[in-house]
């Protein structure tokens, strides 16, 4: 049998009175590269940080890396890393310091390769204050790889990034598929998706509305208007 | 490292980068004594009297800025939130970070000593025992301050209800405070002090040791 990375049955997360997801069932085998689908306020963000750890669901259970998310979170959160919208970082320190600060509590050395794979060895002194969007970006890519876990969450990763971010981040993602991670990417690039992604999932309205291989995801609803 | 070692060299180098922080509170503190002797007027003997209860009254509203603040940098972009993906021990960071505002509030208090001093003629012969005093009133502050300064640190009047919160919680530290200092400024002769003292001592055990088991309940979704 093979090892789920992520399995969801019945997830559902609620903000007030307004469900960002509701019944949310699916299970993605280790080393899959998900593509993660869907327009804006349809539960993309909200699932990744349900996935992280972030947010407890409110129903359904939730297992990462055979961890379940609500009694084993300190297990869930070694194996998982999250790129999100905000960058986790602090503004009045540098990019080595806070690289610096996540290894001292990841209890393990500070790679300084690490700042010059992302790009940002020349500017890795400078506080992040001084960083443009996509420089911030980088650097939380940086961190990611410093975590170096089993299941990375990357929500919208391509935002902001230029395009040698692009084809930066395209090579990290093969390079996390080469070590077997998983990886479960929420993006607008459907297409860029499709081709690097193995499999897809698209959420509506906070709603698995579909499921399967990334190639074969359709890009138009009924109406003809865009899916993501 | 060790998890608290980490949490607290953290916040002291976030401190340090963010030091004008430091000297604003300060002078802010130091403008509030000065208010206060306003208050009393020329009386010398009336000003030496009410030195103490001043001097902690200007560390109580100074701390509250100097608090909110350590929390700033935290929520800026969700950096705590990170730290605790890593994860990190939610009793570290909190451990961490009590410590560092209790470095600078003592800082702090040390500074507005001297301003006390001229501004209210009130010297003392027992300096040891007043930084003493300052270390045991600022422990005071700092473990409910900081977990009450996490708790508010996400709402959007903040800055009302930070005080709001904390002021009520510290009063029999403030008390313990304000009469320790006052008898090591204006004499002992009842023999009042170590039972000031041992307030304050009570009240840091018990708020250290609380704060920092439900402060992972606080910052946590």
């Amino acid at each position: 049998m093979t090892a789920l990375a992520v399995e969801t049955i019945g997830l559902s997360r609620r903000y007030g009175r307004r469900w960002a997801l509701s019944d949310v069932s699916f299970a993605l085998p280790q080393g899959s590269i998900v593509m993660l689908a869907g327009r804006n306020g349809s539960g993309k963000s909200t699932l990744l940080r349900v996935l992280a750890t972030a947010l407890r669901p409110d129903y359904g259970s939730v297992r990462v890396a055979g961890h379940d998310a609500r009694s084993e979170r300190e297990l869930v959160r070694q194996k998982t890393a999250l790129l999100g919208h905000n960058s986790f970082h602090y503004e009045a320190l540098s990019a080595r310091e806070n690289l610096a600060v996540a290894a001292s509590f990841l209890g393990r050395p500070y790679d300084p390769s690490l700042l010059a794979r992302v790009g940002l060895e020349a500017r890795a002194d400078d506080p992040v204050t001084s960083f443009s969007a996509g420089m911030r970006k980088r650097l939380a890519l940086a961190r990611v790889l410093l975590q170096d876990a089993a299941v990375v969450l990357l929500d919208e990763p391509y935002g902001e990034l230029d395009p040698p971010g692009f084809a930066l981040l395209d090579r990290v993602i093969s390079e996390l598929r080469s070590r077997a991670r998983s990886v479960i990417m929420a993006t607008h690039l459907v297409d860029r998706g499709r081709a690097l992604c193995d499999r897809a999932l698209l959420l509506e309205e906070g709603r698995l509305a579909w499921s399967g291989p990334a190639a074969q995801m359709p890009t138009e609803a009924p109406d003809g208007s865009a899916v993501a | 490292m060790n998890p608290f070692l980490a949490a607290l060299r953290k916040d002291l180098l976030l401190q340090w980068r963010t030091r004008s922080q430091l000297v604003a509170v300060f002078v802010f503190g130091a403008s509030a004594l000065l208010l206060f002797s306003f208050a009393i007027g020329p009386n010398a003997a009336a000003l030496r009297q009410f030195a103490g209860g001043f001097l902690w009254l200007a560390l109580l509203l100074a701390s509250t800025l100097a608090l909110a603040d350590s929390f700033e940098s935290e929520m800026a972009q969700r950096a705590l939130e990170g730290l605790l993906l890593l994860p990190a021990d939610p009793r570290a960071l909190y451990y961490g970070k009590a410590v560092a505002n209790l470095l600078q509030l003592t800082l702090l208090g040390a500074g507005l000593v001297p301003v006390m001093v001229v501004l209210y003629d009130a010297s003392t012969a027992r300096l040891p025992g007043l930084l003493g005093i300052v270390v045991l009133g600022a422990a005071g502050l700092s473990a409910p301050g900081t977990l009450y300064a996490a708790m508010t640190a996400q709402v959007r009047a903040r800055n009302t209800l930070l005080p709001l919160l904390l002021f009520p919680l510290v009063v029999p530290a403030l008390l313990g405070a304000v009469k320790a200092t006052s008898l090591l400024i204006l004499g002992d002769p009842m023999g009042q002090l170590a039972a000031w003292t041992w307030l304050l001592v009570a009240f840091d055990v018990i708020y250290w040791s609380l704060c920092g088991l439900v402060f992972e309940r606080v910052i946590e979704d």
